[in-house]
């Protein structure tokens, strides 16, 4: 559906040249959910606009659907977009208009008849959930239920591909849920393409298929995000991935007990699949003869499956130890050891 | 009976159909001047915001140009540039004299000030908003029309309401120079004849009429901001 080829874009500034986006090369599937994440200032932002082309490349391809954009101009420009939405982190709508109102504003610039834009707007506030609330203003309305605005103006013209620009980033935990909660269903019922950009790895481990990581301007590792949370291989890459396997405080809570040796090993497990830890740790005790202690532990569901993270505390003599960790790297078990002993 | 008494005792020189005729004369200038100022206020606002940087229509000679016009029409003061205009007047409406004759130089002399007054509306408008709008496909006159007007449309009023009340203070130092109306009537009658009490009546009169005008700008502006 997407394919972006050597993509650059360098911005002119008054002494020096930023270069914002730097030879990224990305293809995203049709009916796929993907994600690129980064800090700030990574050049997401400017990549996404360049795939509407609010931002025009300095070197490269994007090509969306059948179009080559950069190629486009005036009115097929303007008709590409009306299949390309694109929703935003602070929502973006008139505040002059109502709920209603906002949602037909894609369909007036499309030229679809009063009587029709009627009913589209009727069926849109139904599918965002915001029934009964078409005559409120945006000033009336909560965060959440202006990006559900924002959403339903998105989808009115029927688009291929859905552009989130940080769409959850302005909400509360709750609401950001509840948000992508709708997208994936958006994108099951529609079979729309959605690209979005976040700097919440939560986002992505929630309601993405793939995942891009940027840093510079460039795309440093992409893959199923499954497999991205399982073996990160940049480290930028593995401190998102950190957000959302370890709980907050973990090493913090750990730190007096890895400062004693005499407490045994201590040990980061990860795994994959739902009950995957159950028989390793029963079968740890048991062939082993260690003592197992649950120190911390979260369960991340991904897409395409659930991915755990525990800390455990093995204690033993120096013979037992040994066998536990031979134990674990036979059954490949990622195991990583925090104390030295 | 008592009333009209009062008014004989304590206002002795004021003729009623005098004033009731210079009143209508100064809502006449204001009102036409009011609405010529909104259309062509609103025009040099709107071309002096989307050729400025960065925006729809950037260019760098027609902005300075439109700039140039404004500031200077805007820093002569109104006497001397009706005085400048009326060669000017006397070709567009054959004639130095009358409310009509008053309207090139009180729309020449208000448009201006009130184009910067739109200027600072339309910069108001949230960029997002406008690149939503562009994202979904929307042309430059979906942009003015649907985005650009609607948005800063209570700027756009409490920016009239203001401009209208110094049009009707321009309509009285029109009137000095022989446009008629509430200005010409405090001048000739009262001041040139020391009829004080003329002159506290025709004011009277025309803090009314600012007094409405101003009431009726916030009713509409409060009406229309929604944010
Ligand atoms: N219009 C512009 N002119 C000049 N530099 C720009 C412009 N837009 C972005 N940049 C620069 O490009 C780089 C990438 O910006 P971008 O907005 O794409 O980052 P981002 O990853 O979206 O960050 P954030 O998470 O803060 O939104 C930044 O260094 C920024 O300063
Ligand atoms: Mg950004």
């Amino acid at each position: 559906m997407i394919r972006l080829q050597q993509l650059s874009k360098v911005f002119q500034a008054r002494s020096d040249s930023i270069r914002a986006v730097d030879n990224v090369d990305l293809s995203i599937n049709t009916g796929e959910i993907f994600g690129v994440i980064g800090y700030s200032g990574a050049g997401k932002s400017t990549l996404i606009r360049m795939l509407n082309m609010l931002e025009r490349p300095s070197a490269g391809n994007v090509t969306v659907a059948d179009w080559n954009m950069a190629d486009l101009s005036g009115r097929r420009l303007r008709e590409a977009r009306q299949e390309i939405s694109m929703i935003f982190q602070h929502f973006n709508l008139l505040w002059s208009r109502t709920v209603k109102e906002n949602i037909a504003f894609p369909l007036e610039i499309a030229g679809v008849s009063k009587q029709k834009r009627a009913e589209r707007v009727e069926e849109l506030t139904e599918l965002v959930g915001l029934s009964g609330r078409g005559d409120a203003y945006p000033s009336q309305l909560s965060g959440g239920q202006k990006q559900r605005v924002g959403i339903a103006r998105a989808l009115a013209n029927n688009p291929k591909v859905l552009l989130c620009d940080e769409a959850t980033s302005a909400l509360d935990p709750k609401t950001t849920d509840s948000i992508l909660d709708l997208l994936t269903d958006i994108n099951k019922k529609l079979g729309l393409t959605i690209v979005l950009i976040t700097h919440e790895m939560h986002v992505i481990r929630k309601i993405c298929h793939r995942v891009a990581v940027m840093d510079g301007g460039k795309v440093v590792e992409q893959g199923l995000v499954i497999d991205v949370f399982r073996n990160p291989e940049q480290d930028m890459t593995k401190e998102f991935v950190k957000q959302v396997t370890e709980p907050e405080e973990t090493l913090d809570a750990l730190k007096d007990i890895l400062k004693s040796s005499e407490n045994g090993l201590v040990v980061k497990l990860m795994f994959l699949g739902e009950d995957a830890e159950q028989p390793v740790m029963t079968d740890l005790i048991r062939t082993c003869g260690v003592a197992v202690n649950i120190l911390q532990g979260k369960v991340s569901k991904t897409r395409d499956g659930s991915y755990g993270t525990l800390f455990v505390q093995l204690q033993g003599n120096k013979e037992e130890l040994d066998k536990a960790w031979q134990y674990l790297q036979e059954h490949r078990v990622e195991a990583e050891v925090l104390n030295d002993v | 009976m008592m009333f009209n008494n009062l008014l004989e005792t304590w206002l002795p020189n004021v003729k009623w159909d005098t004033l009731w005729e210079a009143t209508m004369e100064t809502l006449y200038m204001s009102v036409l001047a009011v609405a010529a100022t909104f259309v062509l206020g609103i025009f040099l606002g709107l071309t002096l915001y989307l050729t400025d940087k960065g925006n729809l229509w950037q260019n760098k000679v027609i902005h300075a140009i439109t700039a140039a016009l404004v500031n200077v029409f805007r820093s002569i003061p109104f006497i001397i540039l009706i005085i400048l205009l009326i060669p000017f007047t006397t070709f567009l409406v054959g004639t130095m004299l009358g409310p009509s004759a008053a309207l090139p130089a009180l729309v020449i002399g208000a448009a201006p000030f009130y184009a910067r007054m739109v200027e600072i509306g339309l910069r108001e408008v949230d960029k997002g908003v406008i690149e939503a709008a562009q994202s979904m496909g929307a042309n430059q006159w979906h942009i003015i029309f649907k985005v650009l007007l609607p948005e800063s449309m209570p700027a756009l009023i409490s920016g009239i309401t203001v401009t209208s009340i110094a049009l009707v203070s321009y309509t009285a130092m029109a009137g000095v120079i022989g446009a008629g109306g509430l200005g010409d009537l405090a001048f000739r009658e009262g001041f040139q004849r020391t009829n004080p009490d003329v002159t506290f009546v025709a004011t009277i009169a025309i803090l009314i009429i600012v007094f409405i005008l101003q009431w009726i700008g916030d009713w509409i502006t409060n009406k229309l901001d929604k944010r």
